[in-house]
């Protein structure tokens, strides 16, 4: 089994991994011990940096009893030397029994898949899929609010060209869940996107204003805008500007209101609101553990 | 009565209603170049019942392999294939645009892996045959831009 795009999962297969990651909780945090994987090898490719989802998969592998080999950029392996990803992936795929790739070009995920006899797991492949964070969102909001249907998720930023944007929306109209998408104009999701949200029986509400429709937020999902989409400083400076979230704005918002980050954040949310029970972004990075250790679980045969 | 502008052909193939303007594009696919040894005859904006407009192509003792057709499906869903043998239509079909499209055109998606330097060959599922909606098996690209990127 690979995990490459959400949409190769349906509803059911995603819970059945929500409630095994809320069984891995305990090993997560050290509290537990596992042997889960113990004498398997997980293959870590990245070919672009990444924090948060290396050291995840790392710790996720690590703390079922696993090992780790790889590398965390390309540089100085036989891919600086011109070697193909599939010849990579082919030599990797002898060394161990899962393999776990970032890479910058869309589709690398499914042609490391084409040639590996091993699970491949998608960390990432450019403007493309992110499964593992689309999964890890979704079982934060769960974990938070009890249940995904019937929230209301305000998802605000980069929505045209962030890569966690599209497949997360998917999976929340899967899940039955309302979507508010603001974001300026230029920025906003893309027509073709929100025709499949659409297809699946739901409306999604549009607007450039965060003010607007953060007061019936359930969940307040930021993502960052990203400076190089910009040919213009300033027009960046005023677009970032506009969204950022801080104490003001969260004068009249629902007390149980969770305000979520994929991360690195570039002054999207003031530190100020760290400490606010809304905060729920460095727990959304955590949850990668556990949801990545039941990944790992599932495609090594180690869980059912 | 009604004049010829071009003469029947007496073995090989015409493909007739291609969509107007694509017959360029069609003698691409075919691979019509300098060492071709028999006369390829091609007609553009040529009044159509059907369409209003179309283009004609007939190329002499010469039939076209499914990878071609399937080439000119794509770009021309429309198009008629009319086998002659002996002067007389052997066959006659439809282009039929496949369900799955592998290694006849590029994905249109710059940062697709298929367009690197890797041993595949890109990859479509067809979503949709009206208008023709391809979409990219390597990175979920979706694409009505047949024509730019056929091979």
């Amino acid at each position: 089994m690979d995990v490459v795009s959400i949409r190769d999962f349906s509803r059911e297969q995603i819970e059945h991994v929500l409630k095994l990651a809320e069984k891995m909780v305990p090993i997560a945090r050290g509290e537990e011990r596992s042997v889960l994987l113990e004498g398997h090898v997980l293959g870590s490719l990245f070919y672009e940096p990444s924090t948060r989802t290396r050291l995840s998969f790392d710790a996720a592998m690590t703390r079922l009893g696993g090992r780790v080999l790889g590398f965390d950029q390309p540089t100085g392996a036989s891919v600086a030397k011109g070697e193909t990803l599939a010849d990579t992936i082919r030599m990797v795929d002898s060394y161990c029994d899962v393999i776990v790739l970032r890479h910058p070009q869309e589709g690398a995920a499914r042609l490391a898949a084409h040639f590996a006899n091993r699970p491949v797991i998608n960390a990432g492949d450019g403007a493309g899929q992110h499964p593992t964070q689309t999964m890890l969102d979704l079982f934060t909001i769960r974990k938070e609010k009890k249940k995904i249907e019937g929230n209301n998720v305000v998802i605000v930023g980069d929505l045209k060209y962030g890569r966690t944007v599209h497949s997360l929306s998917e999976a929340l109209a899967l899940f039955g869940a309302e979507l508010t998408f603001v974001a300026p104009p230029t920025l906003q999701i893309p027509k073709e996107h929100l025709k499949q949200i659409e297809s699946m029986g739901h409306k999604p509400k549009i607007s450039s204003s965060l003010d607007e429709v953060i007061k019936d937020a359930d969940v307040l999902y930021v993502t960052r805008i990203q400076k190089e989409r910009f040919p213009d400083p300033a027009e960046y400076q005023k677009v970032a500007g506009m969204y950022r979230i801080d104490m003001n704005l969260l004068k009249d918002v629902k007390k149980d209101l969770i305000i979520m980050h994929p991360l690195p954040r570039v002054g999207e949310i003031d530190p100020e609101v760290d400490a606010t029970t809304h905060a729920k972004y460095f727990d959304q990075a955590f949850n990668g553990v556990p949801v990545r250790m039941a990944l790992l679980g599932l495609v090594l045969g180690g869980l059912k | 009565m009604k004049e010829f502008k071009v003469t029947p052909i007496r073995n090989g193939t015409v493909i007739d209603h291609i969509t107007v303007g694509m017959a360029l594009k069609v003698l691409k696919i075919v691979g019509v170049k300098d060492d071709v040894n028999s006369t390829v005859s091609v007609l553009m904006h040529v009044p159509s019942k059907k369409a209003g407009w179309k283009d004609i192509v007939k190329i002499e003792d010469r039939e076209l392999d499914p990878k071609e057709l399937d080439r000119i499906a794509l770009i021309s869903p429309n198009a008629t294939i009319n086998i002659i043998r002996d002067y007389n239509v052997a066959e006659k079909f439809v282009v039929e645009v496949p369900n799955v499209i592998k290694g006849i055109m590029k994905c249109a998606n710059p940062g697709c892996i298929t367009n690197k330097d890797e041993p595949v060959e890109p990859e479509f599922v067809v979503e949709s045959k009206k208008p023709i909606t391809l979409r990219c098996v390597y990175c979920d690209r979706v694409t009505t831009a047949i024509a730019e990127n056929i091979q």
